[in-house]
C-alpha cells in the first residue's frame, strides 16, 4: 500500500542547504515533506571541512553569506546546539607578495559587504601568530569567520525543521519527479508519493536527476576534497586557516585535533568516494610544511565526501527557468556550508513571497547553456 | 552528472609475487604453499618476529629467555612447528617485519615500513590479518590493572611478566582457562575464574566439542588444573565493578542468583571473545556480511578463502573466528586458491588435488568445533545493558554509554555510523578498532534490535595511526622518503578556482 502525502513545499535533498530551507518554510507556516535518500546532514554537509567563511569568496556570494552569518549567529535558539560554532577568525596567508597583494586587492573589492578584512604582515603577523613560523609573510584576517562541526550543524537543520512539524523521510530515494497538472508528484519505489505544489531540488551532488527531468541540464561533475585529521595536540591555533591561491587549509578544533584539507579523494561509485593515497601523504606533508606543530603528529583519520562542482564554481540558485514553482540551489563547488543556511531561508522566501532582496542572477541555472 | 573516476587499475600482462598480510598461522602457512609452487610472496607483518598473537615470540636477544613449553604451554608444539616453518622458507620470501599495511585501494597496498610509506601493488592478496580482544566495558573498566585477556597474555607470552600480583579471569571462552593456567604456572596468583556462562551450557555443549577430542581434552585439562590448585571457579556471574583508586583493588561481581561478591584482586584479565580484523579487507572492496556466531560484520569468503574480490583471499582469524588451527589449515587452503586462480589465468601446474579435499575436510570439523564452542560459551548479550550511562566506552573520545544509547533512542542515530558521525564514537586513535563492538551492542539494544540491525562502521585510511613525519623529507643523505609523489615544493597543490574549505 502507497503512502500518499500531500503538502505545499516537497524538498529533494536533506543536507543544510534542504534542511534549513524546511525549517525556514516551516516557520512561515507552510507544509513541507523532506525526502533524503541517506540520512540528513551526512553527505557533503555533514562530511566537510567545516570552515565557516565569508573571505574569499566571490563578491557575487557575498550578499547571501552575510545573510548566513546573521543565522549562524542565532545556531542555538534555532536548532539548540552551538554545534561547536566559533568565530575565532578565519586567516587567508600570504606566501610570497604577490599572494598578499591580491589579499590587499580583495579586501578592497569586498569594502562595503562587512566583512572587516584586516591585513597584518611582517613583524606584526609573526608577534601575533608566532606558532605559523616562516610559513606566511602575512594575511588577512576576517576576525568573525569562524569554524563549526558540520556533523553535528547539518543533521541539526533538519532535525529542527521536524521538530516544528515537517516531515521528514530518510533512507528515502526519490525515483522519480513528474508534473500532474499544478502538483509536482514524487514517488519513492512502491511505498511513497508526495504531492506538492512547490519542489526544491537541494540534492547536492545527485541534483541533476530533478534538474534534467525538467529540461535543465547543467554540467556539473562530482569532485572528493581530501580531508585528514590528527590525534589531539596541545592548543597552538586560535583562527581557521586558509592559504591564497588555495591548496592546504587547517583548523584546531578545542579538543586539539587538528583538521586539514587539501587534494582530492577518488570515486568508489557515484555515492561514494575515498581518500587517495598520494593526496593523503601530500596533504600531510604540505600541512607539516605550513604547521610545524604536526610534524611529530600523527593522522588518525582521513576521509572526503561527493560534492557537486559547476565550471565556474559558483553555485546554482533560484527558479527553474522551465517549470514554474521549481526552485534550485545545488553545485556549491565545495563553498556551501558556510551560505547554506541562507541559501534555505532565500528559499523559504522565494516560495512564500514570491521574490527575495538577495541577488540570485549570477546564480541562474541557465547560465551554462551556450548561446547559439 | 558526469562519470565518476574509477581507481585506476593496470592490466597486468604478468601476475606480481603473490602478497600475504600477517605473519601468523594463516599467512606462514600460506606463504609455506606458495613456497612449495615455486613462488617468492611478500610476507607483511607487523610485528617484529613471526608468529603472529597466538605464536608470538618475545623479543630476539631479550634480556630472558623462556622455553616454548613455558610460553605456549600445550600448544607449544604447535607453536614451534609454525617457527620452524617459516624459518624454513625465510630465505625463499620477501619478509617484511615491523610494516603497517595502512591503506589498500584496487591493487596496491600502502605500507609503512621504518618511517617510510610505500605502496606496493599486487594481483593477488592473502590478509591473513588476525584478531584483537573483543572489548566490553564494565563500571571501573578503565582503571590501571583492568587488562583484555589476550592482552595479559602477550604480557606473559611478549615480556615475561604478569599484569598483577593476584588475577581475576572474568568472561567466557577456551581461552579464559588456558591464559588461567599460563598464568598460575608462571607463579601468578590467581583470584578465581569469573565465567559469564552458566556451568550446565557448557557442560551441554561440550558433547558437541568431543568433535575434538584432543581440544577438548585439553580444556578439561586445564580445568582439572586450576581446580586442583585450589582456584575458585565461578559459574554465570555477572561483573558489577572493579573497585580502586589508584588502581584495581577488587573485583565485585554478581552470581546468578543476584548475590555481590568483592574479590580481593590486584588485576582483572577480561576475556569476552576476539574481533576479526577486517579494515583491510574493507578497503580493498570486499562484500561484508553479518555473522551470527561472531556478532560481527565479516569478509565474505568461499569455503577456499576467496573474497568476493578477485585476487583477494582471506584467511585465518582476520574473515571470522576459528582459532590458530584452523588459521593453519585456512592459509595453506588460500594459497592452493590463490594457485588455482594462477593456474586457470596465467597457465602452470594444476595444485594437489588431494591436499585440496584433506584441507576442505578438516576444515569442515574445525567450523563443527567452532559451532560447539560457541554454544558452549556464548557471548553474554545482556552485558551491555549493565553498562552504567556514565561509564565511558570510547576511551580515545571520551564518549559515554548514555551518549550513545541517547542517539539511538531519541532517532537521531539509526545506524551506527551516524552514531559516529553524533557522538564522535570510533573516531579515535582505535578507529572503532576497540570501541566499535561495544557501540554496536549498545546501540542494537537502544534501538530494540540486534547487533546485525545497525550496518558496520566504514574503514577509513590509515587504519592505524601515520606519523605525518613519514611525508616529510629527510634532511639527512641517504634517507629518502620512499613514496613516488613530487607535487611542487613551493605551494600545495593548486585547486582549480578555490580551497575547498566549505
Amino acid at each position: 500500500m502507497r503512502e500518499r502525502i500531500d503538502c505545499d513545499v516537497a524538498i529533494v535533498g536533506g543536507g543544510i542547504v534542504g534542511g534549513s530551507a524546511a525549517l525556514f518554510l516551516r516557520q512561515s507556516g507552510l507544509s513541507v515533506t523532506l525526502l533524503e535518500r541517506d540520512w540528513c546532514g551526512a553527505k557533503a554537509s555533514g562530511v566537510n571541512f567545516g570552515g565557516v567563511r565569508r573571505q574569499g569568496r566571490p563578491l557575487e556570494q557575498l550578499p547571501l553569506s552575510q545573510r548566513a552569518h546573521a543565522i549562524w549567529g542565532r545556531l542555538p535558539e534555532l536548532l539548540g546546539t552551538d554545534a561547536e560554532y566559533i568565530r575565532s577568525g578565519h586567516l587567508k596567508l600570504a606566501r610570497s607578495e604577490a599572494d598578499l597583494d591580491s589579499l590587499i586587492a580583495y579586501r578592497e573589492r569586498s569594502q562595503g559587504f562587512g566583512l572587516d578584512l584586516e591585513i597584518i604582515a611582517g613583524e606584526a603577523f609573526r608577534r601575533r601568530w608566532p606558532a605559523l613560523g616562516d610559513s606566511a609573510v602575512g594575511g588577512s584576517l576576517c576576525p568573525q569567520d569562524g569554524h563549526a562541526n558540520p556533523r553535528l550543524v547539518s543533521p541539526a537543520f533538519a532535525r529542527a525543521a521536524a521538530a516544528l512539524g515537517a516531515v521528514v523521510r530518510e533512507q528515502t530515494p526519490v525515483d522519480r519527479v513528474e508534473k500532474d497538472g499544478d502538483r509536482f508528484v514524487l514517488l519513492s519505489g512502491e511505498a511513497l508519493e508526495v504531492r506538492a505544489r512547490v519542489l526544491l531540488n537541494t540534492a547536492g551532488a545527485w541534483s541533476l536527476r530533478v534538474a534534467e527531468a525538467f529540461g535543465e541540464p547543467v554540467p556539473l561533475e562530482s569532485l572528493h576534497p581530501n580531508m585528514a585529521v590528527t590525534e589531539p595536540l596541545p592548543r597552538f591555533l586560535d583562527v581557521n586557516i586558509g592559504v591564497e591561491g588555495g591548496g592546504v587549509y587547517g583548523r584546531q578544533v578545542p579538543r586539539g585535533n587538528m583538521v586539514v584539507g587539501g587534494g582530492r579523494g577518488f570515486a568508489l561509485d557515484a555515492d561514494r568516494a575515498r581518500p587517495e593515497r598520494n593526496a593523503v601523504l601530500g596533504l600531510m606533508r604540505d600541512a607539516a610544511e605550513l604547521f610545524p606543530q604536526l610534524r611529530h603528529a600523527h593522522v588518525i583519520r582521513c576521509w572526503t565526501g561527493v560534492e557537486g562542482y559547476t565550471p565556474d564554481r559558483n553555485p546554482v540558485i533560484g527558479p527553474s527557468r522551465t517549470t514554474p514553482n521549481l526552485f534550485h540551489a545545488f553545485g556549491f563547488s565545495g563553498a556551501g556550508f558556510q551560505i547554506g543556511p541562507a541559501v534555505g531561508q532565500t528559499l523559504a522566501e522565494l516560495v512564500r513571497d514570491g521574490g527575495t532582496a538577495m541577488p540570485l542572477e549570477p546564480f541562474r541555472i541557465d547560465r551554462f547553456t551556450p548561446t547559439p | 552528472m558526469n562519470a565518476p573516476v574509477p581507481p585506476v587499475i593496470v592490466p597486468r600482462l604478468a601476475p606480481l609475487p603473490p602478497v600475504i598480510v600477517g605473519a601468523g598461522p594463516a599467512g606462514i602457512r600460506a606463504a609455506e604453499r606458495l613456497v612449495a609452487a615455486g613462488l617468492r610472496p611478500v610476507v607483511i607483518d607487523e610485528a617484529a618476529r613471526w608468529g603472529g598473537q597466538i605464536y608470538r615470540q618475545p623479543p630476539e636477544g631479550g634480556p630472558f629467555t623462556r622455553p616454548k613449553s613455558a610460553l605456549y604451554g600445550l600448544e607449544a608444539g604447535k607453536a614451534d612447528a609454525v617457527h620452524r616453518a617459516m624459518a624454513a622458507i625465510r630465505d625463499h620470501v620477501d619478509y617484511r617485519p615491523r610494516t603497517l599495511a595502512w591503506n589498500c585501494e584496487a591493487g596496491a597496498l600502502d605500507l609503512l615500513s621504518d618511517g617510510a610509506v610505500e605502496t606496493l601493488p599486487f594481483s593477488h592478496l592473502i590478509l591473513a590479518t588476525g584478531a584483537t580482544d573483543r572489548v566490553l566495558p564494565f563500571p571501573g573498566w578503565t582503571l590501571p590493572g583492568v587488562f583484555t585477556l589476550g592482552g595479559s597474555q602477550v604480557a606473559l607470552k611478549f615480556q615475561g611478566c604478569a599484569v598483577g600480583r593476584r588475577v581475576a579471569f572474568l568472561g567466557t571462552g577456551p581461552l579464559l582457562l588456558l591464559v588461567a593456567y599460563q598464568y598460575l604456572k608462571a607463579g601468578v596468583e590467581v583470584a578465581g575464574i569469573f565465567d559469564t556462562t552458566p556451568f550446565l551450557t557448557q557442560a551441554r555443549a561440550g558433547v558437541g566439542m568431543l568433535r575434538d577430542p584432543v581440544t577438548f581434552a585439553k580444556g578439561m585439562l586445564y580445568l582439572g588444573w586450576l581446580r586442583a590448585r585450589g582456584v575458585p571457579i565461578h559459574y554465570n556471574v555477572r561483573p558489577v565493578r572493579a573497585e580502586g583508586t589508584e588502581r584495581v583493588a577488587a573485583l565485585v561481581w554478581r552470581d546468578a542468583k543476584g548475590r555481590e561478591t568483592r574479590t580481593e584482586c590486584d588485576a582483572v584479565a577480561v576475556g569476552l571473545g576476539l574481533r576479526s580484523e577486517t579494515q583491510l579487507a574493507d578497503l580493498a572492496g570486499c562484500r561484508f556480511r553479518f555473522d551470527a556466531a561472531d556478532r560481527a560484520w565479516l569478509p565474505e569468503r568461499d569455503a577456499a578463502g576467496r573474497s568476493s574480490v578477485p585476487g583477494v583471499y582471506l584467511a585465518g582469524d582476520g574473515s571470522g573466528i576459528a582459532g590458530a588451527d584452523a588459521a593453519e589449515l585456512a592459509g595453506e587452503r588460500a594459497a592452493l586458491a590463490l594457485l588455482e586462480d594462477l593456474a586457470r589465468d596465467h597457465g602452470g601446474r594444476p595444485v594437489d588435488a588431494a591436499r585440496v579435499a584433506e584441507l576442505d575436510r578438516r576444515l569442515t570439523g574445525i567450523a563443527a568445533f567452532r559451532r560447539a564452542l560457541n554454544a558452549a560459551f556464548p557471548f553474554p548479550a545482556d552485558w551491555a545493558d549493565a553498562i552504567a550511562d556514565d561509564t565511558m566506552i570510547c576511551r580515545c573520545e571520551g564518549v559515554t554509554a548514555g551518549t550513545l544509547r541517547a542517539v539511538g533512542r531519541s532517532g537521531q542515530a539509526r545506524e551506527i555510523n551516524r552514531a559516529k558521525a553524533l557522538t564522535r564514537v570510533g573516531m579515535g586513535r582505535c578507529q572503532g578498532r576497540m570501541c566499535g563492538a561495544t557501540a554496536t551492542e549498545l546501540l542494537a539494544r537502544a534501538l530494540g534490535t540486534g547487533p546485525d540491525g545497525v550496518g558496520r562502521l566504514r574503514a577509513q585510511p590509515p587504519i592505524k595511526p601515520l606519523p605525518i613525519a613519514t611525508t616529510i623529507p629527510s634532511p639527512a643523505p641517504g634517507e629518502g622518503v620512499k613514496c613516488d609523489r613530487s607535487p611542487p615544493r613551493e605551494r600545495a597543490t593548486p585547486q582549480a578556482g578555490r580551497s575547498h574549505d566549505a
